[in-house]
């Protein structure tokens, strides 16, 4: 028989494709990517090593700083807000029978939404001629005069609430599906001794469903770094780069400035961290933590 | 009677809260759809409410103006297309994991390099990606943004399937290897019909995926002709800026299509989203 039938081969033959398209799509240009950042290629013309000169300059670049500080921001957000949200509701759907799916259903749809409806709706509503804000004032009230959006010290926050308004739903349905597994036995227990809803909360669903936490941590932490979709859209960094973040930042550097080397460098000091956050949970996950 | 009491008084808190939660996403779509109904000139003093005149033929224009059977056809072909290269090669590779070798090495090798394939962020990848596709002049052809989405959505999809072939019981190919069936007869008489359940779920993400994308379609299709409806509903934003109610329109019929799958497939796309963590 021949040996390239034999069946140690046949399971590469049929792991091939996907092999193929991954590499030549992701793992090539990452790997081009991770040595073009120590060049100053423009994307023509010859190619210079120049060692760590883009992340010296990177260090010194005001706009990097400020998307850094924006994502730092950025992942604290949604460390906080959508994750108590949806802890709340997740736990408040599990006390309830009638039109549970119901709200499920509610809470779920915007995270199936394109990201440029959900941008549509809420660049809209934030609009001071027709939005929100006008129908305040209709009523006499001084509400969302500007959109939160082109104002300086709220821009970040705005585009954050967008995105956030389109998450949580995600969350409550990874959390709901842990605190269906906890024992019903532990809340009759916990009945018998009078513990109010906060406690039960606390001492019985909470440490149930500890897993799915962190996990929700992990990808929030890995999520907020390449956040795009919803900066690029409703303020693309502006105003006067209050909403930038690594992401835009880097697109800008790479398809506006063809500056080839100087964006690889943001992007490896992505992909870098994100490892690295990643590697950790293993790494504790292995250890054995109870993360 | 005072335990069922407090009991209906927590039942009625519980419903206060999470209606107002459900309130707060259901009203910006539902003002959406006024919004696409309503006249333009209406906007401005009825921003938020029910239309007091109808106008369907926002849909109309927004479909006639924005070139939308175009869109709608190139969008659809990228979804489809995707779904013809990304599930067939994801079922092959999975069937690899799952029955081939169900253990061992190479399929711990495997699922670390997909691992890390997943936590990639596309911005390390996507200027050479696209330098490397000028070069093999896929820019701007359906083909090229065809392979890029498969390759994103694969180690999804193979995570999804392998996981589900996993449960196939045993039995079934070890009797037929004893009938004579060679390895491709036990993927697609054995593997591909029992695991029809998981490509309808892994359709239906990917299929999502494609059709909500924007970053890698704004990327690599500058061509009008060529765009899907994502990044011409976005430029449209730009080109119709005072025009809402088209824009409105524009948007609701990005969404419906979606949203009556959604309906449909309720179950499907909640199990699918959440069993791996896709990028959302």
């Amino acid at each position: 028989m021949n040996i390239f039938l034999s069946s140690n081969f046949i399971k590469w033959y049929f792991l091939l494709p996907v092999l193929i398209i991954h590499f030549l799509v992701i793992i090539f240009p990452s790997l081009t990517s991770l040595i073009l950042c120590f060049t100053d290629w423009n994307g023509f013309g010859t190619i210079n090593f120049v060692g760590l000169e883009n992340f010296r300059e990177l260090f010194d670049d005001r706009v990097f700083k400020k998307s850094l500080k924006h994502n730092l921001i950025w992942t604290i957000l949604f460390l906080t807000i959508p994750i108590a949200v949806a802890l709340l509701g997740a736990y408040l759907l599990t006390g309830v029978k009638r039109f549970q799916l119901f709200y499920r259903f509610i809470f779920f749809f915007p995270y199936i939404l394109a990201s440029v409806v959900n941008c549509l709706i809420w660049k809209y509503l934030f609009h001071p001629m027709h939005g929100i804000g006008a129908y305040f004032s209709s009523l006499g009230f001084d509400f969302l005069t500007t959109s939160p959006l082109t104002n300086k010290s709220t821009s970040l926050y705005a585009v954050a609430w967008v995105d956030g308004w389109h998450f949580w739903g995600f969350l409550v349905v990874i959390y709901i599906t842990a605190m269906y597994q906890v024992d019903e036995s532990l809340y009759e227990a916990a009945d018998i001794e009078g513990a109010t809803k906060w406690q039960k909360f606390r001492h019985v669903t909470f440490p149930m469903i500890r897993p799915t936490f962190f996990f929700s941590i992990l990808i929030i932490i890995i999520w907020s770094v390449p956040a795009f979709d919803y900066v690029h859209m409703l303020t693309n960094g502006g105003p006067a780069y209050s909403s930038e973040v690594l992401a835009n930042f880097l697109y800008y550097e790479a398809f506006y400035q063809m500056k080839v080397g100087y964006a690889s460098s943001i992007g490896a000091l992505m992909f870098v961290y994100v490892f690295l956050v990643t590697g950790l949970f293993g790494l504790f996950r292995y250890l054995g933590w109870d993360l | 009677m005072l335990a069922t009491n407090y009991k209906l008084k927590g039942a009625l808190f519980n419903h206060l809260i999470l209606s107002l939660l459900a309130l707060s996403i259901i009203l910006p779509i539902l003002i959406l759809f006024f919004n696409s109904i309503k006249p333009q000139s209406e906007l401005l003093n009825n921003p938020l409410g029910f239309p007091s005149t109808l106008r369907l033929m926002n849909y109309y224009e927004a479909f006639m103006f924005g070139n939308y059977s175009r869109i709608m056809f190139n969008s659809a072909l990228f979804v489809f297309g995707t779904l013809i290269v990304c599930l067939p090669l994801s079922a092959l590779a999975s069937f690899s994991l799952a029955i081939l070798s169900p253990k061992g090495k190479v399929t711990a090798t495997i699922a670390v390099y997909l691992l890390v394939g997943l936590s990639i962020p596309a911005q390390l990848y996507i200027l050479p990606l696209f330098i490397l596709w000028k070069n093999l002049y896929l820019n701007n052809t359906y083909i090229g943004l065809i392979i890029i989405y498969s390759a994103l959505n694969a180690p999804f999809a193979v995570f999804l399937m392998r996981s589900y072939m996993m449960q196939l019981p045993k039995e079934l190919f070890e009797a037929a290897k004893v009938d004579g069936a060679n390895t491709f007869e036990l993927f697609y008489k054995i593997a591909l019909p029992l695991s029809w359940p998981v490509f309808l779920t892994s359709g239906l993400i990917v299929g999502l995926a494609v059709w909500n994308e924007f970053l890698f379609a704004i990327t690599f299709i500058q061509d009008e002709n060529f765009k899907p409806i994502s990044t011409i509903l976005f430029s449209f934003s730009d080109k119709f800026a005072h025009n809402y109610s088209l824009i409105s329109a524009a948007s609701i019929m990005m969404a419906a299509p979606i949203g009556i799958l959604f309906i449909l497939f309720q179950r499907n796309f909640i199990a699918g989203l959440t069993s791996g963590g896709l990028k959302g």
